[in-house]
């Protein structure tokens, strides 16, 4: 449920480039950086919930804009390409080498916004490769606006925003005036596929890049390690009788119960 | 990119288009391909109608009547990944795009091509194709469905066969005799017909049930006194069959897309069980009698592509050899997907045969796609017919 009564909400969607999640992920012989040959980059999906809602509060209202903004390499371009193509009016490419620390990202973010006329910042909630869950918040502090992380449902109305949290065990609601930044959680909508008429337009919309030199990273990565690989399946036994064994285990080896 | 296509030479919007095609079938279609094969006496128009939504449905559909005005190419890459999701909705997009609506865009006056085009290339409006009767299929002009002249219009009577999408398509563009009973005139005295199935007389039959492409709706339809105005006759009365020949000739590229995807998913089938499949303590792709015969899938699969290209680019660019190629990409592309469903199978050895894995389904739905539009006999002999054709012309 969404209404825009009277509001024209001019949106800012920050998105990331992401390895998809069904790409097999292998750590650089360096052991710093996840191996890119062969990994297929997406818009983070967080994002597209954070995108999806920005352009339905456009539609909802028939006014206001929608500007994707990322902080990334060359080829997160194509990121921007694609939420053009969903139905994004503007993109905007923040050119840097990547970095493992939030903050500096949060800063680039925030100079470039902070820049702009806008109502409400919409990010996912975290991305899923660092999962930091950093940016979102400390772009709001940066900008000195209220921030809803988790958020599953959200109203503009006069500028207002009510957002319904995902808390532990239950839903919060909280309200806040914009201008203000909100991190969208799954369940908040159910994102669009871009239409090929989408994608043809895209070509003709307004994306504009620029360098920008990150500040120094207070967060070093100093290693990455792969999960550890699944330990080999057990059978403990067929039928009724072997309950009890496997209930034993499941709580006392996986801890699960 | 997972496959080739044209490597590097694509286009950032191609690359888009592409992107969402594979999207959009390894998440809304492959995952139903096996109900919907599985529910064979129920239709499910849905994925159709999804496709539609995006822009799929017009592809080939020039922007000035609301499509997207993309060359054959694009689309073929498209109708792949479509057809590596679900053969079964890859034959409706496959009919829709190149039969009746570029047999609209060709011969069809402005009036109705505002009416019935512009909301096909929207996805609104579902088209279909019927050429085949009981008695007519590689020998299409011998159909005797009847068209008779009724004041302006015309009334039609008789039994059409093996209609993709017959009861739950819109639109149906059906060829139809409009020569007089006592002075037949062959291929000459047949007309195109855009037939609305909520047309009284119009009467779908039951879904036929079939070998493979299950989720796809072929039925049988009965004409009984339907009557049709005269913007309903597309052209001349008497060029219809040359205008359905016309439009086959680019359907049949589809027809080729559609084996190379069905033949794509079953080689990612059998790669990835041949890694995980153990005999004799190791994975059987560590055998070289398994590995040869993926290599040969996967080297026969990239060859029919790269002659399916060839041909896109002929028709593309109209060269006199488009006929020949044309035939010659589908000949090839539906032979190749039989035999590398085929090898799937083996691969998969028991497993394979059974309907708990989806090679088999893979299997039946290949095996069409060299029967209908045009069978593997027809294009031989079109091919050999172009072969004499062409001597000394260059
Ligand atoms: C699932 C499905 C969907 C279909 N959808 C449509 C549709 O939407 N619209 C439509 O109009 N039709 C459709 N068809 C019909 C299809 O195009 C015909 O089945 C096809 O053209 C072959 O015709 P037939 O079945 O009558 O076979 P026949 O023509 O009877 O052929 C029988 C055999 O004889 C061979 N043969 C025939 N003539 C010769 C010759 N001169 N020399 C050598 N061999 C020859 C054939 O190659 C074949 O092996 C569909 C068919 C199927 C199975």
């Amino acid at each position: 449920m969404r209404r825009t009564e009277g509001m024209i909400v001019r949106s800012i969607v920050c998105i990331k480039r992401v390895p998809d999640s069904e790409a097999r992920i292998r750590i650089s012989a360096d052991g710093m950086s996840l191996d890119p040959s062969g990994v297929k980059f997406v818009m983070n999906p967080y994002d597209e919930f954070a995108l999806e809602e920005a352009l339905r509060l456009k539609e909802a209202s028939g006014q206001g804009s929608v500007t994707a903004i990322t902080v990334g390499p060359e080829e997160a371009r194509e990121t921007l390409r694609s939420a053009l193509a969903m139905g994004a009016d503007e993109g905007v490419l923040l050119r840097a080498e990547a970095a493992a620390d939030g903050l500096v990202v949060a800063r680039a973010l925030a100079d470039e916004i902070a820049a702009r006329e806008y109502d409400l910042v919409l990010c996912g909630k975290q991305a899923i490769d660092g999962d930091n869950m950093q940016v979102p918040a400390m772009v709001a502090q940066m900008l000195g606006v209220p921030c809803a992380t988790v958020v599953v449902e959200l109203r503009v109305e006069g500028g207002v925003a009510k957002a319904k949290r995902e808390i532990e065990g239950g839903h919060e609601v909280v309200e806040f005036d914009l201008p203000g930044v909100v991190a969208a959680q799954k369940g908040l909508n159910e994102p669009r596929y871009p239409s090929l008429k989408g994608i043809m337009a895209a070509k003709r919309k307004p994306l504009s890049e620029k360098d920008v030199t990150l500040s120094e990273p207070k967060l070093e990565l100093v290693g990455l390690t792969p999960p550890p690989a699944r330990p080999e399946p057990q059978i403990v036994g067929e039928g009724p009788d072997a309950v009890p064994e496997l209930v034993r285990l499941l709580r006392e080896e996986a801890k699960v119960l | 990119m997972r496959r080739s296509h044209a490597g590097a030479r694509l286009t950032d919007e191609q690359r888009e288009i592409l992107l969402l095609a594979r999207r959009f079938a390894r998440n809304e279609l492959r995952p139903g391909a096996a109900a919907r094969d599985r529910n064979e006496d129920s239709f499910d128009p849905g994925p159709t109608r999804q496709l539609g939504e995006l822009g799929f449905l017009g592809m080939l559909i020039p922007e000035e009547y609301e499509g997207l005005g993309l060359e054959m190419l694009t689309y073929l890459y498209v109708l792949e990944e479509i057809a590596w999701g679900d053969a079964s909705v890859a034959v409706s997009m496959s009919v829709h795009n190149s039969l009746p609506t570029q047999t609209l865009l060709r011969h069809g006056t402005e009036e109705q091509k505002e009416r019935w085009l512009k909301p096909m290339a929207r996805g609104e409006i579902l088209g279909a194709f019927s050429l085949s009767e009981a008695d007519a299929g590689s020998d299409a002009a011998a159909i005797t469905t009847q068209a008779i002249r009724d004041g302006e219009g015309w009334r039609l009577n008789g039994a059409k066969m093996w209609v993709t999408n017959g009861a739950s398509a819109d639109l149906v563009l059906m060829m139809v005799r409009t020569d007089e009973p006592g002075s037949r005139n062959g291929s000459k005295g047949i007309g195109a017909f855009l037939v609305p199935t909520d047309t009284d007389g119009y009467i779908p039959g039951k879904k036929e049930r079939k070998m493979g492409l299950r989720g796809s709706e072929t039925v049988a339809v009965t004409l009984e006194d339907l009557y049709l105005g005269p913007e309903h006759l597309i052209g001349e009365p008497g060029l219809g069959f040359k205008y359905a020949l016309e439009a086959l000739e680019g359907g049949r590229l589809g027809i080729a897309a559609q084996a190379i995807g069905i033949a794509e998913a079953a080689l990612d089938h059998t790669r990835d069980y041949a890694e995980q499949r153990v005999q004799f303590g190791r994975p059987i792709s560590e055998f070289q009698g398994i590995q040869f015969k993926l290599a040969d899938m996967a080297t026969r699969l990239e060859a029919s592509r790269g002659l399916l290209y060839r041909a896109a680019l002929a028709y593309d660019a109209d060269e006199a050899r488009k006929r020949k190629l044309s035939s010659m990409a589908k000949l090839n592309a539906s032979e190749t997907a039989v035999w590398v469903t085929r090898q799937a199978v083996q691969v998969f050895g028991g497993y394979g045969y059974s309907r708990e894995y989806p090679v088999e389904r893979l299997f039946r739905d290949a095996k069409v796609t060299e029967i209908y539009e045009g069978t593997s006999e027809i294009h031989r002999m079109i091919i050999a017919r172009e072969l004499y054709l062409e001597r000394g012309s260059d």
